[in-house]
């Protein structure tokens, strides 16, 4: 039987591009072009490497959000992941994270079986880092956050992974099935493939709310238990330099130097 | 008319961009002041699928169109000509004529290991004596038995030192002019065949340009590329559509040269002012973008024309005249807006003005080209 991959992926804007409007100093979105938000990318990368490793292993990628969400499945496809699933609803807009997980707990269980669970860290446009384990709690699996590190046993069923922690790592064994977020730090994600851009195994379905049998009073705007009290862009800080140097009087002399060289001093 | 792109063609920008800027921006400069062919670079380009695209997947092609194929030799080239000239000469000159004029067994045995990218293909045409008069060819292929000889010498052969498989035109016979000449499948291996003098040059220095060798080449019967005498036909056929490739990477080499300066004008300050608010600054960059997306319409209409099927040689020789007059004209302008910098090597405009000249020699110099548009429009 396949080893079956879900991946919860957001198409987010791409911050690279972003621009802010001085005068509100909220985010300009218009023209903005739509990415597979990086953290998803690094769990799809994680579960198609696994493909790559083993036999018959199927990826299915969900995604809620507008109809032209269906770009980022249409890339996931032509990455190498097997099937895509747009849940698009007016009924999930305006969703928070409790919200949204409701919705995606919901597309999983419709889609039935799987053995692993992986999904982003959190998403660059709001950094919440929630949707992930709170649908593991709704899936009632076990999970394993800020996955640095992943290896899989050849019986498919034991995993080992390094969670990361800000001054040093874990490592957790879990068994499938499990639910897995990813950090950058997981791997390098793959591009698209010519071949695939082209020919997809265009299997992409967009599921409504209906399709997935949520409850409606879970989901939405009016639903959503969080109240957005203002949000705001930090200003943006300069790229900070490290000066290297092997010993105390080479580091103060390469500092000296590079103070020189802006003319700071 | 539809001037927009297809999604397709979107996602091939969105993949070549983000490939090239990853793998091919960081070795530009370097690979340019070595001299040192990017075999890593080519590596990565076969794995995603970037030598094959204009071709079926049948022959292990990536089932794209020649838009996205003209997207991605300017993608790549945008940040380093020479690795969009490998992709163009391999994709252009040695898998189209294979493609187009190969017999089953000829596509069966070589495309699929040049369109998934294992083996790298160049075309021989170029002689000492006949450059622009292609018609003088003084490599000659006689029948002996079943096996055709060669002998003869090519020059300028792009990917010439990397290839493992080439397109090779020959005299068969003399007599008959242009009509007496013949194109032969050529593999790296074959008994005397050699690569000779590798060519130093002004640009696209990461690029391989070498003679090609032959003495007493033995190759079997049916290497023969289409009938005996339609090589001039096959020969300027490939170029036609070479023509898109190359004036792709014009177009790439001028956009990237556009978009540096760009950012540099933006930064740069003299006379207490941004060189981006200086009004005869603003009016080049505005000469140079207009020029940009009118070479970048001519070759993606010259392309299109190629997927319908429809007579786009002088199309194609309108786009490749045009972008590379406007590669030449905006990375000399781009080296200008730098200053002294701009002639340094500390920017990268200096690589692509050296790279931007030879788009307007090869595969038909600037005046080739005139001569296929007047020819057009005139008549011959």
């Amino acid at each position: 039987m396949a080893f079956k991959i879900i991946v919860c992926a957001k198409q987010v804007p791409d911050t690279n591009e972003i621009r802010i409007n001085p005068e509100t100093g909220t985010l300009i979105r218009d023209g903005v072009p739509s990415i597979l938000n990086h953290d998803d990318a690094n769990a799809l990368e994680e579960a198609l490497k696994i493909k790559d490793k083993f036999d018959d292993v199927h990826i299915t990628v969900i995604t809620m959000g507008p109809p032209q969400a269906k770009d980022l499945l249409i890339e996931c496809l032509a990455m190498g992941a097997d099937e895509g699933i747009l849940v698009s609803d007016r009924a999930v807009g305006g969703s928070d994270t409790w919200a949204t997980s409701n919705v995606l707990a919901a597309a999983v269980h419709k889609v039935g079986d799987y053995d692993l669970l992986f999904a982003g860290r959190q998403a660059i446009d709001g950094d919440t880092a929630q949707v992930g384990p709170q649908l593991a709690e709704k899936m009632d699996v076990p999970q394993v956050t800020y996955v640095q590190k992943f290896e899989i046993a050849d019986n498919m069923k034991d995993i080992r992974v390094e969670r990361a922690l800000e001054d040093g790592y874990e490592v957790i064994d879990i068994q499938t099935p499990c639910m897995l977020t990813a950090i950058k730090e997981l791997n390098t994600p793959r591009y698209m493939y010519m071949k695939g851009i082209f020919n997809p195994d265009k299997d992409i379905k967009v599921w409504n709310a209906k399709d997935i049998e949520v409850d409606l009073t879970t989901v939405g705007l009016e639903a959503s238990p969080t109240n957005v009290f203002r949000s705001f862009t930090p200003k943006p800080k300069g790229k900070g330099v490290v000066v290297e140097g092997d010993t105390d009087k080479d580091l103060a002399k390469n500092l000296l130097i590079g103070l020189k060289g802006k003319h700071v001093i | 008319m539809n001037f927009q792109l297809t999604k397709e063609q979107e996602f091939v920008r969105k993949m070549v961009r983000e490939f090239a800027t990853n793998e091919v921006e960081p070795l530009a400069a370097e690979i340019d002041q070595e001299h040192r062919f990017p075999v890593e670079t080519v590596e990565k380009m076969a794995k995603y699928g970037l030598l094959g695209v204009p071709f079926p997947t049948e022959y292990s092609g990536a089932g794209g169109d020649h838009i996205s194929y003209a997207i991605t030799v300017e993608e790549l080239s945008r940040v380093c000509a020479s690795t969009g000239v490998i992709c163009s000469a391999h994709t252009s000159l040695c898998c189209w004529p294979i493609f187009n004029w190969g017999n089953e067994e000829q596509k069966k045995k070589y495309l699929p290991d040049l369109l998934s990218g294992k083996k790298l293909g160049a075309f021989g045409l170029t002689e000492p004596g006949a450059g622009t008069d292609a018609a003088g060819q003084q490599t000659r292929a006689v029948l002996e038995g079943d096996e055709w000889v060669l002998n003869g010498s090519k020059v300028f052969i792009t990917n010439g030192g990397y290839a493992e498989t080439f397109v090779v035109m020959a005299m068969t016979d003399k007599s008959k002019g242009t009509r007496g000449i013949s194109a032969f499948i050529v593999e790296k291996n074959d008994p005397g065949f050699s690569i000779g003098k590798t060519e130093d040059k002004l640009g696209i220095c990461a690029s391989s340009t070498t003679e090609l060798i032959f003495q007493d080449c033995r190759i079997p019967q049916d290497r023969l590329l289409g009938e005996v005498g339609q090589g001039f036909k096959v020969a300027m056929s490939t170029l036609d559509g070479g023509r898109i490739g190359i004036a792709s990477q014009a177009l790439g080499i001028a956009q990237g040269a556009l978009d540096v300066t760009v950012d540099y004008m933006k930064a740069r300050k003299q006379f207490g002012k941004r060189l981006s608010d200086m009004e005869a600054l603003r009016f080049d960059v505005a000469e140079m973008a207009t020029r940009i997306e009118a070479a970048r319409l001519l070759i993606y209409q010259a392309a299109d024309m190629k997927d319908k099927h429809l007579a786009y040689g002088p199309k194609s020789a309108m786009a490749k005249l045009f972008a590379a007059e406007t590669a030449m004209y905006v990375t000399t302008k781009c080296v200008q807006l730098h200053g002294g910098y701009g002639y340094t090597k500390d920017y990268p405009v200096e690589r692509m003005m050296r790279d931007a000249k030879i788009t307007e020699i090869y595969e038909g110099t600037s005046e080739v080209q005139k001569i296929v548009i007047a020819a057009s429009v005139l008549g011959k």
